[in-house]
């Protein structure tokens, strides 16, 4: 693997593929896309495999000075790693989701997708802060265009919206950067990771980063563009969407505002707290009496990136691996919660809750993944949803006792919103005979879902394959925010252990020794 | 210095003097129909200008041996990037003007007039001489020569009631703009005792009065007017909207580099030493321009009145770059103007092909109604032209925002561009307008007719330039305004 630049070339086959979707038909534009993310996620997984856990920090890396003013260098370490394999997984079942739904000008709409894949793999590979900034903010372009063309009834409003508010969010980021650049003297990204930057610079640099960073998480009250952008795209740029592009936002949060400016991010984080218990709360219960699926969902994105955002802030390596998982959990159950939603909408063009019922009925299997997802994205235990949120509360309890309950009271109400969604939607009476002559999942439906179950089980089973990669990043992430980490309020004092344990029957003592040690990971 | 060492410094300037002379002629006795070679020799001739300058331009070119006439004229490295891109962007606008002139809706029987190239060629050399000025006079001598045939270009529809309308109001307002200025040289020439730029600044050091402060402020409002900077930007939209639309292509890119160049020299070369008596001025009328031309632009339904709107807010950005007062500022908006011509060529190149069975320009967003189905390449070239204009990467125009911006917050003016960044959201909204009545609404269902080879070679290639390929063309770009922003402080 030597001297392969996989990175480049996991951007040029979408490129290309972008290129030839252009100027093809429709059911060439199909196959084409369908090609080129394959072979990207074959790309993605031979980076995987070659990735060397523990190794040096930043592998893979490319650098040329093709520009003024920055450089094109690339390279990642294991959370963008995974992040970046989150996203090639996702392409290809977006391409297979918009398979038939989409009619009118594929062409087009598969090179958004294409150009978007590119995008996305930059922005995790960009070792150059401006590269970075480049990567990030062109996804405006196709995603405007995915919502605006092939959207919904409201989709231009909703384009508008996305576009103007992240938009807003991320030019004032490009000043923090210009900042930081003239003073470090380097755009260089793992350079600046290490700079200290002086404490009361810190405080404005962190706030402009924010200002980006909470409009792509996205955080209350800056959500509003979320659930009108999910709502108005098609169903494969929801899945991007909650997939991958509301990740930026936390890749931002744990590349850029963690490292660079850690005093400021310890003296913000009563206002990331802040936020997040109201978006837990507020969003899980908006999220509740909706009458439209997608938006249901939607909502539930906010109030699960919320415990992102904790768990980043807990200022240790439970609350940010915890965050790592829910975010990769989150990119496979919300997307696969709205491929489900836009498997029903193919059949029946809404989305309203009460058109359906009793689908459990007539469409077992598909009932049979909803709930599946369903149970993923409440946090059942064998499942992806409950590693992530557990490492994640059990992160923030050492830091704030209050806000871990607070934020665990979201668990219940997911419960109770996801729950009550199924119930409507796949249990009771056949009250539509519409809704009970729809026939069940298609082969095409199989080989969306089935790959994303497995993963989901995957991950909920053995969250190590996952957590290997991170480990060491984390450790280094965790090493650098110990110096301005707050003082947690749970007062962990370690007891002096029994003798014996109180069922001990004398050679137990060494596993207990060792599950003790797996669990400070 | 004799006077075959100034005229050989002067040598693409003869050029165009020589061409323009002769072309009137042929002109006159050859009448319309031989508009056409005329356009090509006149094209020619400026490419040939261009070709002399690439030396100078290569290898940088400042000090004392740049200065021609006694110190009436510079030709420094400034001078000669400024001309350079006045050539290219006069060459594009008479490509594009034949096929506009031979259309119907042109409303002449005759196609293009034959005084039509030769206007551009004596505008052109207005702007040579106004960027390599080195003395009031001179500047003054360029400045009239590039607007007269400026007012007369706008009114070149004689039968047109808007063209007509267009060339007076530019002119009533460019004469009283030109006024504001003389006034300013005179009392600047008054407390100083001088008209040379070296004269003015010496007698500019230490405390001001109030009198030489007056010229100051006289002076930079009366380039102001030319460069369209709010508060003096009333004429352009009406200019724009009535001149035709070939000439308000040239008018917002040549004179618009002339006028920018022009301001920078006169800041930098004549009032550097006292940057705190303009400098306020010039952010003032940066954020101004951003703003207005941002907001004036959002209810725009007509295409080139929102152009217009488009020009004064980019001049805002330009001006961001002047106000750092310093080489980066000044490289930066040098590379800013670069990209700023290539984008709004394009756009005027992509309007100008939009036409319907008959010829008719499309002039409204009404218009181009789901044109991305009806003319794909020209609205996706067009999506381009916006998307740039608004800053998006991964498109040129981010560069220039991005160049500007790096010099404003280096020079520590960081409230300053913070304010005029977030004030440039303002502006995408009317750009991604443009792409949703061209992508996301149903066709007009408006017959689209053909369009020149010579239009979709300039729109093919202006897209190029501001595609991402076009970074690769940074490096020289930035290496080349370096230089001549270099040249514009090693006079100080």
């Amino acid at each position: 693997m030597e001297g392969l630049p996989i990175l480049s070339l996991m951007m040029l086959v979408p490129l290309a593929g972008a290129a030839a979707c252009l100027f093809s038909g429709a059911n060439a534009a199909r196959w084409i896309a369908l090609g080129a993310t394959l072979v990207t996620f074959v790309l993605g997984v031979i980076l995987w495999s070659n990735y060397q856990i523990g190794g040096p920090q930043w592998q893979f890396t490319e650098r040329a000075e093709l520009f003024a003013g920055f450089s094109y260098a690339l390279g990642i370490d294991g959370i963008a790693l995974m992040l970046i394999m989150l996203s090639v997984f996702l392409m290809p079942v977006c391409i297979l989701a918009s398979w038939d739904s989409v009619t009118k000008r594929v062409g087009e709409y598969m090179a958004a997708f294409l150009f978007m894949e590119v995008l996305m793999i930059g922005t995790f590979a960009a070792q150059d802060l401006f590269l970075f900034y480049v990567f990030f903010e062109a996804g405006l372009i196709p995603m405007y265009l995915i919502i605006g063309v092939w959207g919904g009834d409201n989709r231009i409003y909703a384009s508008y919206k996305f576009f103007l508010y992240t938009l807003f969010g991320s030019v004032l980021m490009l000043i923090a950067m210009f900042w930081m650049v003239a003073q470090a003297g380097t755009s260089d990204i793992p350079t600046l990771m290490e700079y200290g930057f002086p404490a009361s610079a810190q405080t404005w640099l962190w706030l402009a980063f924010f200002a980006s960073f909470a409009v792509k998480v996205p955080m209350w009250p800056l959500h509003t563009w979320l659930p009108d952008a999910h709502v108005q795209a098609p169903t494969a740029g929801s899945v991007i969407l909650a997939g991958v592009l509301l990740k930026l936002g936390g890749y931002g949060f744990i590349r850029f505002s963690l490292p660079m400016f850690p005093e400021a991010s310890a003296q913000f984080a009563w206002l990331v707290f802040a936020l997040s218990m109201i978006a837990v709360v507020y969003t899980s219960l908006v999220a509740l009496v909706q009458s439209d699926m997608k938006k249901l969902i939607a909502y539930s994105s906010v109030a699960h990136m919320a415990i992102v955002t904790v768990g980043l802030f807990a200022f240790n390596v439970q609350g940010l691996e915890g965050a790592m998982i829910v975010m990769l959990s989150h990119g496979l159950v919300s997307g696969a919660l709205f491929l489900c939603v836009g498997v029903i909408y193919d059949r029946l063009h809404t989305r309203e809750i009460t058109r359906y019922g009793g689908l459990a009925i007539n469409m077992p299997y598909y009932a049979l993944f909803f709930l599946l997802f369903t149970m993923a994205s409440i946090g059942l235990p064998g499942t992806s949803g409950f590693v992530g949120e557990f490492l994640s509360l059990a992160g923030i309890y050492q830091t704030s006792s209050t806000v871990a309950l607070i934020c665990t009271t979201g668990i219940i109400l997911g419960a109770a919103y996801m729950l009550y969604l199924y119930r409507r939607v796949a249990f009771g009476g056949q009250t539509n005979e519409d809704a009970a002559a729809m026939p069940d999942i298609s082969a095409r439906e199989w080989i969306m879902m089935a790959p994303i179950a497995a993963a989901v089980l995957w991950m909920g089973v053995y969250p190590e394959s996952f957590l290997a990669p991170m480990r060491k990043d984390i450790a280094v992430l965790d090493a650098r925010l110990a110096a301005a980490a707050p003082a947690g309020d749970a007062r962990l004092a370690p007891g002096t252990p029994r003798a014996q344990a109180a069922n001990a029957l004398g050679h137990h003592e060494g596993m207990e020794h060792e599950s003790a040690k797996e669990g400070a990971h | 210095m004799d006077f075959a060492a100034s005229f050989a410094l002067v040598l693409p300037e003869l050029v165009l003097t020589a061409t323009g002379l002769v072309l009137l002629l042929v002109a006159a006795w050859g009448g319309d129909k031989t508009a056409r070679p005329i356009a090509i020799l006149a094209a020619s001739a400026l490419f040939a200008s261009g070709l002399l300058l690439v030396p100078g331009l290569h290898n940088g070119t400042d000090g004392p041996a740049t200065l021609a006439f006694g110190g009436l004229l510079k030709i420094d490295s400034f001078a000669l990037f400024a001309k350079a891109l006045i050539y290219l962007s006069a060459i594009g606008a008479l490509m594009i003007a034949p096929a506009f002139f031979a259309s119907p809706s042109a409303g002449t029987e005759r196609g293009m007039r034959a005084e039509y190239p030769v206007l551009v060629l004596f505008a052109c050399l207005g702007m040579s001489i106004m960027v390599s000025a080195n003395d009031f006079m001179s500047l003054y001598l360029g400045l009239e020569l590039n607007s007269l045939s400026a007012y007369v270009l706008a009114a070149i529809l004689r039968r047109d009631t808007r063209s007509g309308e267009a060339g007076l109001k530019y002119f009533v307002l460019g004469a009283l703009a030109s006024g504001i200025l003389l006034y300013g040289i005179s009392l600047l020439y008054g407390f100083t005792g001088g008209t040379s730029f070296a004269a003015v600044r010496a007698g500019l050091t230490g405390e001001m009065g109030t009198g030489a402060l007056f010229g100051v402020i006289f002076v930079l409002s009366g380039l102001a007017f030319k460069i369209s900077a709010v508060p003096f930007h009333m004429w352009t939209p009406d200019v724009y909207e009535g001149a035709p639309t070939p000439v308000t292509a040239f008018f917002a890119t040549a004179p618009k580099v002339a006028a920018v160049a022009l301001t920078a020299r006169v800041v930098f070369e004549v009032f550097g030493g006292q940057v705190a008596a303009w400098q306020q001025i010039v952010m003032f009328m940066a954020l101004a321009s951003i703003v207005f031309g941002a907001l004036g632009a959002i209810g725009q339904e007509n295409l080139k009145r929102l152009l217009a709107f488009s020009s004064i807010n980019n001049v805002g950005f330009i001006l961001l770059g002047l106000a750092v007062a310093n080489a980066d500022g000044a490289s930066a908006m040098l590379v800013y103007l670069f990209i700023y011509v290539a984008m709004s060529l394009g756009c005027f190149v992509a309007l100008l092909m939009l036409r319907d069975e008959e010829g008719a320009l499309f002039e409204t967003f009404a218009d181009i109604r789901g044109l991305s189905v009806t003319r794909p390449a020209i609205a996706w070239a067009l999506l381009l032209f916006m998307f740039s204009l608004a800053g998006i990467p991964p498109l040129l125009g981010f560069y220039a925002k991005f160049v500007i911006f790096q010099a404003t917050i280096e020079a520590n003016l960081v409230v300053f561009g913070a304010i005029a960044i977030a004030a440039s959201v303002i502006g995408a909204f009317y750009y991604i307008k443009f792409v949703k009545v061209m992508f996301f609404d149903e066709p007009a269902g408006v017959v689209t007719g053909k369009s020149e080879t010579g239009h979709w070679v300039l729109l093919a290639l202006t897209a190029l330039i501001i595609s991402p390929l076009g970074y690769l063309l940074t490096p020289s770009l930035t290496d080349l305004a370096g230089k001549a922003a270099a040249s514009l402080f090693l006079a100080v």
